[in-house]
């Protein structure tokens, strides 16, 4: 019996009643406190009874000490203090004596009172809802791993793809070629789809390895143009991940030696080669990126490369887009930009060199909106025949720049030529209703503020531009083929001429790159490079100006619209544009896609040129401790507006 | 007084309690409305509250004397059902009984009232003596030796109304001295100590030599013999006796007893009797046994031919033998049913007639059913009558004929709200998922994170919009599960400037600056331990361990009513289907029904040995279950306040209690991790599903009832085959006459899943309407 009750129930032994007997300065006699530690006992027992009551009604197996607590002050006793605390207490002994204690240290309360390291509240409480169970079957793998497919991969599958991702994303060239054309052409590997999405996902890890971005792109590059890949709704995910190399400030290219200039040219490619074969997976996709390239535009606070990127994305997806978003926020971004170009302190070297990066994008991609809008507006003016002559090219083009791909459905209004009209195509599929074109001549007037005559020299050089390196022999072979097309066109050829007669014409076109003195603060930095540069540009204007007169008197009675063009040029502009616009497209349509990475390299020097002219905007610009220039601008300005006159 | 002039003044008190409560239906609307304006309880609602008599007489007590006593309820109730055994000398010392009770608490007013009623002269009292507690004790005697259909009932009442004082001095202890001197005074008879263990000795090996057949029968005697025999030893003085007593024979006794053998062998000293609730449990309570006729024959027989009396008087004055005809149980039989505190319920009290069917659902025009049927149907009008028919109409249209009559309740008014919502709750009845054993519900789990101070209960409006929890920190937080935020309603100044004409005006009430997931309301100042929110969803009730219910407007996010009575831990509380009643009981072990606009209660029902754990209001309000540590779970029936059914065979303190969609069955969990299934109408268990490993918290059966789902601290979801655990009873050999049933153990074949969660108890489960399942707990690492 006693030895059971003693499994049963903590007693307390008599010597400890009286032992507290004294501590309280009680005498008592044996018997007493034999008695007095049974009912001790009993009572911690009837107290420990229906403790465990309250420790059942709050849904717990631990009896804790407020337990307790409720159940003597239920039996009116009073309540223990000084336990409540959730961490075990520290049982000691002490050695001399057999005496055996719970620790209880002193705590200084002046202390906890001035501590100021007050412990922040704990979380909130809140409820979460998950589907634990979905029609009584349980999705027994641990969240958070690798998902149950991957269980399900063959072992073959999944060799390939650890083969796969090592030799793309190792060190040896070859085999990373190896690789890419496998996945490029493997028509098993459907089921890998998702988990190299996900690897490419990883570009947001290796932003500081160019290598590595570029490596990723291949691939995106690679599963795009795998025809036997359906991407679904994945094209968002690569989207994302080229979006991803093409805005964001990588890490990378915090040291300037690292061209990330070109990834991101790279990437606004694949993006538009992805919105060509596969824009029309995700519905709606367009008009996200355009918003988040619109976004990343319009927020001065991100670094030049980003906006490089947006405007070389917006480029990428065509002169539409260019149109729609570009084109809008120029006047208000013109004014960060020129900031950053017109301080020519040390310090902001740097950043200069990037803003004139984006300069440069900027003026290409304006150029070809220029150019496409121009030929858009022209070929139903023209009618039937034109119309199909441009269906004509830009089936041709676009086979050429991207083989293997099926040609999309092309409305025939549209002109068509090479990746940007797979582009324009693309975007053509987006509502554009809610927004009203600027008219062409207006939008020209408007950029040409800008640019001034930079913009001119653009158009007046041609795809076979001997200071611009040779893209890939496949565009440069798209560039010549082009005009083959064409020329059995009665119609292109007469373009030519027009364009240049349209140089002549214009007044600012014609006078601004000859006349213009190179303005005072070029000389005063004493940029030789911009120097050689627009001594360069103004050597190009006066050959193109010199090409441009003596292909023009043979061309200038070929065409009716040409003959209505100078006047109507100036008298009424709304009936004028067409003709203008369609002699520039006639004449660029070969090299807008090639020509803007040598346009980068060599364009550097123009920004003095595009200073001369911001006669609309130069009171718009920021003027910060500088309160000379514009004014010697806008003598410049004046001085190129009226001279030609 | 004639027996007919009293006849109509037992009706008039019945109605006269139905009356008002119709009135009050338009007093609670009133309530709701100044409730919404601001939180202001109208004069008019006060006025109203008083026009319930029989309330006041109630009201007239001091709450813990009330509690004490079965008040204006219990009287008035066994005045009424007096009518059909006037004249009867066992009524009248009941009567005289109460009376005496009450005249010694100095509640005159009550007194006169009784008087009045009953017909007693003025002086009946004084010529009967003055010995209380000796009338409390006779009326109990009676109550043993009566028996038959009618007064079996008032007897129930009785005693439930003369046990209940006696357990109270344990809480309030000097108040009641005498009553346990009188009870105690029962172990006085004195032996010779030292044969106590010769007598049961011989009892056993007598048992243990009968035949098989009457050997577990027999066998039931041990338990309560042995305590019995041991508590005389302890009362006596002789504690070494008493100790060896215990240690020779406890090992003999029944695995499901070991709980209360731990209380026992604790106790060695007369003085500990005193205050032991166990014991007196023991003692008020006749334990109850059932044995065949021909086993007590045997027993009588041997104990007369052993001249064994100290045996015999502990069987006659302790025991209640509850002899029937026919075969003798099996052990397994025995064992179905055992467990409880006080032995097994007696037969007759389980016969009384349960209307357990389902009200007649109210007509309600289904405009809004239209739009679907239209898009296939040109002539809408024809096709329009017919979905309403058969979506509700083939059930509504013939009432079941066991069904209580629709006004047997007084139940409140549907509101037009409550229509729109009877109406949503049907189109989602229409999309809803039909379970089968190969069709098993999904389960969405919620569980409360960064739950550190302890929650302690959890409910979900019925439409499972909100989620409410009640923790141990004294608070209640209400959240939202829909992308709805909850707001509240204006401060009265805003609301004057309100247009109150305009259509949306219950849109422009709401304060959008309120609107946030979650709300906090604070007002307890003990653990909430349970948790429910009104039908309507306007409301949320809990109870706590401070001893209240609080009444919380889900409108203003504030405290409305905090309900006063219990004055000990209320464990469990929930509201009546059709809203306006609830019923709450807790640690007194009382459950009391209420009305949300009264702020005493309407009924106390008062029979169980211990605490109430848990409270469930039947599908047709009619009548609430409750679940006690005593092991029992009591049926009670709230028009008249009697006990109707009371279900033995849980082996610990029942947690868990749910109603089947229809009424008829009720299934029920407790800390032993088994759920049994009853037969409410016959009053019998029907199905033992054993699985779980630890105290089950929560169970809820799908909304058609096909399929029972269970949720304990084992860390599981477990479904149950609950219509595979009815028909294999219905092709039984269904002896209901006995209630002997004999259950297959079956557990495996009706456990349709058993689904871990993540190291989180399983304190609640709901089923959507469209029979998703949602579990509820606390993540705490």
């Amino acid at each position: 019996m006693a030895d059971r009750e003693e499994r049963r129930f903590a007693e307390v032994s008599r010597d400890s009643v009286k032992l507290m007997a004294e501590s309280a300065g009680l005498e008592l006699g044996d018997d007493v406190a034999a008695l007095l530690a049974e009912d001790v006992c009993y009572r911690l027992r009837e107290a420990a009874q229906s403790s465990s009551q309250f420790m059942r009604h709050a849904k717990r197996r631990k009896l804790t000490v407020e337990d307790f607590n409720r159940a003597l002050r239920w039996s009116n006793v009073e309540a223990v203090c000084g336990y409540g605390a959730q961490d075990a207490l520290p049982f000691r002994s002490v050695k001399e004596g057999e005496l055996f204690f719970v620790e209880d240290r002193d705590i200084n309360l002046v202390e906890l009172a001035l501590a100021t390291n007050i412990p922040k509240g704990c979380a909130e409480t809140m409820v979460r809802v998950n589907v634990s169970y979905l029609d009584g079957k349980g999705n027994l793998e641990p969240q958070g791993t690798v998902p149950s497919a991957v269980q399900t991969l063959s072992d073959d599958l999944l060799k390939y793809y650890q083969q796969i991702t090592r030799a793309i994303l190792g060190d040896d060239a070859h085999l990373m070629k190896v690789a890419l054309l496998d996945l490029q052409s493997n028509s098993k590997i459907a089921a890998l789809l998702p988990y190299f999405v996900y690897v490419i996902s990883g570009v947001k890890s290796v932003s500081h390895d160019l290598e590595q971005l570029n490596r990723l792109l291949h691939m995106v590059k690679s599963l795009v143009q795998n025809p036997y890949l359906y991407l679904g709704s994945y094209v968002r995910s690569l989207v994302s991940s080229v979006m991803y190399c093409i805005l964001e400030p990588l890490a990378a290219s915090i040291n300037p030696l690292n061209d990330h200039w070109t990834l991101r040219d790279y990437a606004a490619l694949l993006l538009s080669h992805i919105f060509w074969t596969h824009g029309d997976l995700v519905s709606g996709l367009y008009h996200q990126i355009l918003l988040s390239l619109q976004k990343v535009l319009s927020d001065p606070v991100r670094p030049l490369c980003s906006h490089y990127g947006a405007v070389v994305g917006l480029h990428a997806l065509g002169w539409k887009a260019v149109e729609r978003v570009l084109f809008p926020h120029l006047p208000a971004y013109w004014a960060n930009l020129q900031a950053v170009l017109d301080d020519y302190s040390v310090s902001n070297g740097q950043v200069k060199a990037d803003g004139h990066k984006v300069y440069g994008a900027i003026l290409v991609a304006v150029e070809r909106l220029l150019k496409m809008k121009a030929l858009s507006l022209s070929q139903p003016a023209e009618g039937g025949a034109g119309g199909q002559s441009g269906s004509v090219v830009g089936g041709l083009g676009y086979r050429v720049s991207s083989p293997g791909l099926s040609p999309p459905p092309e409305p025939l209004s549209e002109a068509a030529l090479g990746i940007a009209s797979h582009l324009q195509a693309g975007g053509a599929g987006c509502p554009w209703e809610e927004w009203t074109p600027v008219p062409l001549p207006d939008m020209y007037t408007e950029l040409y503020s800008f640019f001034g005559d930079s913009l001119a020299v653009r158009f007046s050089t041609g795809p076979g531009f001997g200071s611009y390196p040779p893209f890939t022999p496949a565009q440069l072979g798209e560039a010549r083929k082009d005009p083959p097309g064409p020329a059995s066109n009665p119609e292109t050829t007469r373009k030519m001429p027009q364009l240049t007669a349209n140089l002549n014409i214009s007044p600012r076109q014609d006078g601004s790159p000859r006349t213009d003195p190179p303005p005072p603060s070029l000389a005063a930095t004493g940029s030789g490079r911009s120097l050689a540069r627009s001594s360069s540009s103004s050597s190009t204007s006066s050959v193109q100006r010199s090409k441009s007169s003596s292909s023009r008197s043979g061309q200038r009675s070929a065409s009716l619209s040409r003959e209505v063009f100078p006047k109507s040029r100036f008298t009424s502009p709304q009936t004028g544009p067409p003709a203008f616009t369609f002699l520039i497209g006639g004449r660029q349509m070969g090299r807008r896609c090639q020509g803007r990475r040598p346009f980068q390299t060599t364009f550097a020097p123009t920004p003095p040129l595009s200073a001369v002219p911001p006669r609309a905007y130069a009171h718009k610009l920021p003027v910060i401790g500088r309160v000379g220039k514009p004014v010697r601008r806008w003598a410049c300005s004046h001085y190129s507006l009226y001279l030609p006159l | 007084m004639t027996l007919h002039e009293y006849h109509q003044s037992g009706d008039r008190i019945l109605h006269g309690w139905r009356f008002p409560v119709l009135n009050l239906a338009h007093a609670h609307f009133i309530f709701k409305m100044a409730a919404v304006q601001g939180g202001l309880v109208d004069a008019v609602e006060e006025k109203d509250i008083k026009t319930e008599p029989s309330n006041d007489s109630g009201g007239n007590n001091n709450a813990g004397e009330a509690r004490l006593l079965s008040p204006s309820p219990g009287s008035s109730a066994s005045a009424g059902s007096a009518k059909s055994t006037t004249g009867a000398p066992e009524d009248q010392s009941t009567l005289l009984a109460v009376l005496q009770f009450l005249k010694k608490n100095k509640l005159t007013e009550s007194v006169d009232i009784l008087r009045r009623e009953a017909g007693l002269p003025e002086d009946v009292l004084d010529s009967k003596g003055t010995d209380s507690s000796g009338a409390g004790s006779g009326a109990a005697a009676d109550s043993a030796d009566a028996a038959g259909g009618d007064a079996s009932s008032l007897l129930s009442r009785v005693t439930g109304s003369s046990s209940a004082p006696a357990p109270a001095p344990t809480k309030a202890p000097g108040e009641d001295q005498p009553d346990v001197n009188v009870v105690l005074s029962a172990y006085s008879q004195q032996g010779d100590p030292a044969l106590y263990g010769v007598y049961y000795n011989g009892l056993k090996r007598f048992i243990e030599s009968v035949l098989d057949c009457h050997r577990a029968e027999l066998s039931q005697l041990f338990y309560p013999l042995f305590v019995h025999m041991y508590l005389e030893l302890v009362y006596n003085n002789h504690e070494n006796e008493a100790k060896v007593f215990f240690e020779k024979f406890s090992g003999d006794q029944e695995c499901y007893y070991a709980d209360d053998l731990r209380v026992l062998s604790s106790l060695t000293k007369k003085e500990h009797m005193r205050g032991n609730e166990t014991l007196l449990d023991f003692r008020t309570s006749k334990f109850v046994l059932r044995i065949s006729r021909d086993s007590y024959q045997l027993l009588k027989r041997h104990l007369q031919e052993r001249q064994n009396n100290q045996i015999w008087n502990i069987i006659q004055e302790h025991l209640y033998i509850d002899i029937f005809d026919g075969m003798p149980r099996s052990k397994s039989q025995i064992d179905a049913m055992s467990g409880s505190l006080a032995g097994e319920a007696k037969r007759e009290a389980n016969k009384a007639k349960v209307y357990y069917g389902l009200l007649k659902e109210p007509e309600i025009e289904l405009p809004l059913d239209d739009e679907d049927e239209e898009a296939e149907n040109e002539e809408g009008k024809p096709k329009k009558k017919k979905p309403k028919k058969d979506s509700m109409g083939s059930k509504s249209k013939k009432q079941d004929p066991n069904a209580p009559s629709q006004t047997r309740i007084p139940l409140p008014e549907l509101k037009d709200s409550d229509k729109l919502d009877k109406i949503m709750y049907m189109k989602e009845a229409t999309k809803r998922i039909r379970l089968a054993p190969d069709n098993l519900p999904s389960i969405c789990f919620y569980s409360f994170l960064n739950a550190y101070q302890g929650l302690t209960a959890v409910d979900f409006t019925d439409d499972s919009s909100l989620i409410a929890g009640g923790f141990a920190d004294s608070t209640v937080r209400v959240w939202s599960v829909t992308p709805k935020k909850l707001r509240k309603v204006k401060s009265a100044a805003d609301l004057n400037l309100i247009d109150k004409e305009s259509d949306d005006v219950l849109e422009r009430i709401m304060d959008e600056k309120t609107a946030s997931e979650s709300k906090i309301l604070y007002g307890h100042s003990g653990p909430v331990y349970g948790i429910s929110f009104s039908p309507d969803r306007n409301y949320l009730l809990s109870s706590s361990e401070d001893g209240t219910i609080r009444l919380w407007s889900l409108q203003t996010f504030t405290c409305l009513v905090g309900y006063k009575g219990h004055n000990y831990p209320v464990w469990d509380t929930q509201f009546s289907p059709h809203g306006y009643y609830f019923i709450s009981g807790g640690h007194d072990r009382v459950a009391r029904l209420w009305a949300t606009d009264h702020y005493q209660p309407l009924r106390m029902f008062s029979g169980h040995l211990a605490d109430i754990t848990c409270t469930r209001f039947h599908p047709n309000s009619n009548y609430v279950a409750t679940g006690s540590s005593d092991r029992t779970i009591r049926l009670w029936d709230v028009l008249s306040g009697n006990c109707v059914r009371i279900f033995t065979g849980h082996k610990g303190p029942i947690h868990a209690l749910a109603f089947s969609p229809n009424g008829k069955y009720l299934a029920s969990g407790a800390t032993d991790g088994r759920v049994l299934l009853w037969d409410i109408g016959h009053g019998l268990m029907i199905g033992e599903l054993k699985g779980h490993t630890d105290t089950i918290y929560s169970l809820k059966f799908s909304r058609d009832g096909e399929i029972l789902a269970s949720g304990s601290m084992d860390y599981t979801v477990r479904l149950w085959n609950a219509m595979k655990a009815y028909d294999d009873l219905e092709t039984d050999d269904f002896t209901a006459t006995t209630g002997h049933v004999h259950l297959q153990d079956n557990s495996q074949e009706l456990l349709l899943g058993t689904y871990m969660t993540k190291s989180t108890p399983v304190i609640h489960l709901h089923f959507t309407r469209r029979n998703l399942l949602l579990a509820a707990g606390a993540y705490n690492p």
